[in-house]
């Protein structure tokens, strides 16, 4: 049976499953919780200068019925007196030694009070630091957050502050607020940085309600943009991770993955795209601490089948899957191929593929069930069939190759092959 | 013995309780609506005689757009509140559902239509008027489903529509004819005013064709007639002993239901009911929710060729009603006058009839039940009479358009498809108000 112990920048953790710095993290209760439900381990809400939160403080995307689609939040760092935290702290890691325990922060913009602040952190007996420099709101009308993960020069300088203070491992939290998280990344590597972590909310608003005309969430008549989480920016955090790991400048840093992770399946994705480790907040807000029993059972199960002993031994593996688009074989060419067996009759396929793609879906009239047929040479091998069709398999895309040998972009040009064959 | 006041006031209220339930929040609807695949060219709508966007409509609650989704059905078909309550749509749109191909739950496509259409009739949602300015007469006679269906439509095209209807009041076997845990006689009386508040429309009630009124005169009256008379008289079973006191038509039975009181119904306490039909199991399943101790529905051929939708059968059976399978009335004994057994045929199956399902036939055995009341429920006969005497003669062209042998006179639903559904006959109405149109404005 696969062994899910993980190791983080030498923190060891029972599984490779954190909760990530957010509200469920933020005091003893919560924690304590999520360890006696099994969790690896939790970076614990950001701790620096004192702040007020208002309320309420999220809001979310439903979608086709379901709630939590895209989750959104305003709050601040933690609202709790410094000492508290650190107390409570230093109190878990007493009691969960098998633990990892990492704290996030996010000091003023000053070499002391970094300085002050990583001091504190560490004698509580925290095994990681968690540098915030990806909060979105709030926190950067102060100069500090999304604003310093922005700016790769600022974000090295703290960087350096922050490595001449602390003993333990440091990882820096990347926004997704960028045209691309490659230049901060690579600068605090720069700085000296030994993890990273990505990616935090992304700036957003979520939506407006239709009668009071206000933008979510709703604070006296106002709201402000917030921070966009949950399953809806798995996809976009996938890309960001990936490209870390494609950088020769970056991918040798072990990275902290997060980013609308909901399952165990979620988690394999980020781990075979590069993440050492995974970080997970909106689920657990979403359904409580007891997901972390089925993130367990389906990766270890997962592993199992795959034939992997431990956790480290597919992280990264496809990454070298992900290339440039020029260098794509232009004689790969598949056809949707309909299982009449299977079909249900709902003309999804048809109606999408006529209207919106290429016209390669036959109807035949029937009462009351029509009957749909693939035009193999209208067809282009998009996938749109397969992916609105609600039947598992009954729509499979059939390889029927252009020609026998791998033929890139670039090769196709360089022998003037014709263009426009569709 | 036959007598009223078998149950207290609250036993009736629950027997006679809507059946189907409806959503009551919109996270239920919403639930149930996002569970359907929104299939283009959709089985469900195909299947539906009145042609409704189903899934058209569903999005539309999925959204929240209730109003939109109100009208995308009314716009097919104008009863379609009375219909998401009466349709058997286990045979029509609901056992089209693709989801039945995948052995799951078919979305529950009444629920959700009742959910759209309830409110519409409830806040007088009038999606529809009739211009001011009339240039044609038209006089419907019935104000039944067809005769509501027609008038509706035409009162749109500018057309002043006069109804004549004999019953007090509209909706006919929707009113009349329905067992009272599927829609109620208010409901029915609502949806009329509904249906009727398009504007344009004058009904008049009490008058009915041969008697108060004459096809003649509507013709010389009216631009077009449409007749709409329904279907009424209960086909006899021509058995010894039928004339008995505690031998009833359940065309009678179910109207007196839903007219009067249901402890001032007198019922069995032995009750034997005559066919498989729909007003069948509607007569037998109200027999026993009345009181009736036992209730037995005898059927002369076997469940595979029951008329009736399996879903009605197991509302029977839920019912605690009995069934006899391959059994025919053969005669009805009787004392001082009144009901007291019925001796029944002993049927096997033998070649198939004309509708293809094997016919019964009379093995020569008998076996009698003892019962105290006895309801036919053997179908019903259309008003020939009525209508040959006028010289109105069906064909085709009556069952596709609506036309008659007479110029001007146009005839839809139970009195020409022999009866079928509530919805049958609203597309017979919108079919024949078409025609009307094509007729009056060419």
């Amino acid at each position: 049976m696969a062994n899910l112990r993980n190791t983080y920048l030498g923190i060891s953790s029972p599984n490779p499953f954190w909760l990530a710095s957010a509200p469920p993290t933020d005091k003893y209760h919560n924690v304590r919780r999520a360890l006696d439900a099994g969790w690896g381990g939790v970076v614990w809400k950001t701790l620096g200068s004192q702040v007020k939160n208002v309320s309420s403080r999220y809001s979310s995307v439903d979608y086709n019925g379901h709630r939590m689609m895209g989750f959104n939040n305003i709050e601040l760092i933690s609202d709790r007196p410094l000492d508290l935290n650190l107390k409570e702290i230093a109190q878990i890691v007493r009691e969960y030694p098998d633990r990892a325990m990492i704290v996030s922060l996010m000091a003023d913009n000053n070499r002391t009070a970094w300085h002050e602040l990583i001091k504190k952190t560490e004698d509580t007996g925290a095994h990681g630091i968690e540098l915030n420099f990806g909060c979105p709101h709030g926190m950067i009308e102060r100069g500090m957050g999304a604003v310093v993960g922005q700016d790769p020069e600022i974000a090295k300088m703290v960087v350096e502050w922050v490595m001449e203070a602390a003993t333990i491992p440091v990882i820096t939290k990347l926004t997704p607020n960028v045209h691309s998280v490659v230049p901060t990344a690579k600068a605090v590597v720069a700085g000296g940085t030994n993890g990273l972590s990505l990616i935090n909310t992304i700036q957003s608003i979520t939506g407006v309600d239709l009668d009071t005309f206000v933008p979510n969430p709703f604070v006296g008549g106002q709201s402000v943009y917030g921070g966009y989480c949950g399953p809806a920016v798995k996809p976009i955090a996938l890309k960001m991770l990936t490209t870390l790991g494609k950088n020769p400048a970056t991918n040798h840093v072990p990275i902290s993955g997060i980013g609308g992770i909901s399952t165990w399946r979620d988690a394999v994705e980020f781990m075979l795209l590069g993440a050492a480790n995974v970080q997970i907040c909106t689920a657990a807000m979403r359904y409580g601490f007891r997901i972390i029993d089925d993130l367990c059972s389906g990766l270890s199960n997962w592993m199992d089948e795959k034939g992997f002993a431990t956790t480290d031994e597919f992280v990264g593996l496809s990454i070298p899957k992900i290339t440039d688009w020029e260098k794509l074989d232009l004689n790969f060419h598949i056809v949707a191929d309909i299982n009449q067996d299977k079909c249900i009759h709902c003309g999804l396929c048809y109606i999408t593929c006529e209207d919106t793609s290429h016209q390669a879906i036959n109807l035949e009239q029937g009462k009351p069930y029509n009957t749909y047929t693939i035009k193999e040479e209208e067809c282009v091998g998009c996938n749109l069939c397969k992916l609105v069709c609600p039947v598992e398999d009954c729509i499979t895309m059939v390889e029927q190759r252009k020609g026998d040998e791998y033929l890139n972009w670039i090769a196709y040009q360089e022998r003037g092959l014709p263009l426009n064959d569709h | 013995m036959i007598h009223t006041h078998r149950l207290n006031e609250a036993e009736y209220t629950q027997n006679f309780a809507d059946i189907h339930p409806p959503f009551e929040t919109h996270e239920g609807a919403s639930i149930e609506a996002n569970r359907c695949l929104f299939c283009y060219d959709a089985p469900c709508t195909k299947s539906c005689p009145t042609s409704i966007d189903v899934p058209k409509f569903i999005k539309q609650i999925a959204t929240e757009n209730i109003k939109g989704a109100a009208k995308t059905i009314f716009d097919s078909n104008i009863m379609g509140a009375g219909c998401s309550r009466v349709c058997p749509v286990e045979k029509l749109c609901e056992g089209a559902c693709v989801y039945n191909l995948l052995h799951e739950s078919p979305i529950a496509i009444a629920r959700l239509q009742r959910y759209a259409t309830a409110p519409a009739l409830e806040n007088n949602w009038q999606f529809y008027s009739s211009p001011s300015e009339k240039s044609k007469k038209v006089a419907v006679v019935g104000a039944g489903p067809a005769g509501l269906a027609c008038a509706h439509a035409l009162a749109q095209k500018g057309v002043a529509v006069s109804i004549f209807e004999k019953e007090p009041k509209g909706g006919g076997l929707m009113t009349y004819g329905v067992a009272g845990y599927k829609v109620t006689p208010e409901f029915c009386e609502e949806e009329v005013q509904w249906i009727l508040g398009v504007g344009g429309i004058d009904i008049q009630y009490g008058v009915e064709l041969g008697k108060d009124v004459q096809l003649a005169d509507l013709q010389a009256q009216y631009d077009a007639v449409f007749l709409a008379i329904g279907v009424g008289v209960a086909r006899p079973l021509q058995i010894e002993g039928e004339a008995l006191d505690g031998v009833v038509n359940a065309i009678s039975f179910i109207y007196d239901i839903r007219t009067k009181d249901l402890a001032a119904i007198p019922v069995g306490d032995a009750v034997a009911v005559i066919g498989m039909g729909m007003t069948a199991i509607d007569a037998a399943t109200q027999a026993k929710r009345l009181g009736a101790k036992k209730v037995t529905m005898i059927y002369r051929r076997t469940e595979n060729e029951k008329p009736c939708t399996d879903a009605e059968l197991d509302l029977a059976r839920l019912d605690g009603c009995e069934i006899i399978w391959l059994a025919a009335p053969h005669h009805i004994n009787g004392q001082d006058g009144k009901v007291t057994e019925i001796v029944c045929s002993e049927m096997v199956l033998g070649e198939p009839d004309a509708s293809g399902r094997r016919s019964p036939v009379d093995t020569g055995h008998t076996f009698t039940l003892p019962v105290d009341m006895v309801i036919k429920a053997t179908g019903q006969l259309p008003y020939r009479n009525l209508l040959s005497e006028v010289g109105v003669q069906f064909s085709n062209e009556t069952h596709d358009s609506g036309s008659t042998n007479l110029k001007g006179v146009f005839a839809g639903g139970d009195c020409v498809n022999g009866g079928k559904e509530v919805v049958d006959a609203v597309q017979a109405g919108k079919v024949a108000a078409a025609s009307i149109c094509d007729y009056l404005f060419g």
